[in-house]
């Protein structure tokens, strides 16, 4: 199966971009389907970035965050070839966890 | 028949023994829950995103309030021609950033997101938020202890609730 999370992480000198999507549903369990009923909600709670054995970034999300959410930020400290950690938890127990090179 | 009315009351006395028991158990629980929430905690802020006011949830996510300053540089569009999709961004200038977090005013939660800033990662984020309609979005940072602030108008012609 194809990874929900789709990382860029681009080497720039001293400093690592990092651009991520993930395809998640990110319901806020406020809106009705076409029959009426409520969609409960089901989104990302955190997101977390791991490099060389460090968080980088914690991302904790509530249910404004976008369908499919976008990400980027920056850090230093990395260098290009290194490992990108990225994995996810939602508020039903689901998860996923990818790993990237830093290019 | 005495051997069936006999076991009845024990066994209804010992359900509504355990009922109690659980009813109590469960009573404790947020009250157990409460103090292990700090700004710094690694855990997911459960009680923040609950909050449907802004000053609510500021209080619940750092329990301190924020003061406006220039060196939060909020980048959100003018208009959103769709509340869905509102790409929203921060960067600061302030040092020794430990967190940044995003509230849009009237959401039904007014937490959107809130980051966490390692030492060695830049104080800049950008994201994607849905907005209910037309109202103020507010970055906080939080820098050397301190909680700094940028807020901006977005106007919104389609909601990002749906239907």
């Amino acid at each position: 199966m194809a990874s929900s999370i789709r990382v860029r992480a681009t080497s720039n000198g001293d400093i690592t971009e990092v651009q991520a999507l993930i395809q998640h549903p990110m319901d806020t369990g406020l809106v009705k389907d076409s029959k009426g009923e409520v969609i409960p909600a089901h989104f990302i709670q955190q997101l977390k970035f791991e490099c060389n054995g460090k968080d980088v970034f914690v991302a904790d999300w509530g249910t404004a965050v976008s369908k499919d959410p976008y990400v980027k930020f920056s850090f230093k400290g990395a260098k290009k070839g290194d490992e990108l950690k990225i994995s996810w938890t939602d508020n039903k127990g689901g998860s996923d966890t990818t790993t990237a090179k830093i290019a | 028949m005495t051997t069936t009315t006999g076991p009845h009351p024990t066994r209804r006395l010992i359900l509504q023994g355990a009922a109690s028991v659980a009813l109590l158990g469960l009573g404790n629980l947020p009250f157990t829950a409460a103090p292990a929430r700090a700004a710094a905690n690694d855990k997911y802020p459960d009680e923040a995103f609950k909050q449907k006011n802004e000053a609510d949830a500021i209080k619940a996510l750092y329990g301190k309030t924020a003061e406006p300053s220039d060196k939060v540089k909020l980048d959100a569009p003018e208009i959103a021609e769709n509340g869905g999709v509102v790409p929203i961004s921060v960067t600061t200038t302030l040092d020794k950033v430990t967190s940044i977090s995003f509230f849009v005013a009237e959401n039904p939660f007014a937490l959107a997101a809130s980051y966490r800033i390692p030492d060695g990662t830049l104080p800049s984020v950008a994201n994607r938020l849905k907005m209910a309609k037309t109202t103020n979005v507010t970055a906080l940072v939080e820098a050397d202890g301190k909680l700094y602030s940028a807020t901006k108008e977005v106007k919104v012609t389609v909601g990002g609730c749906g239907g």
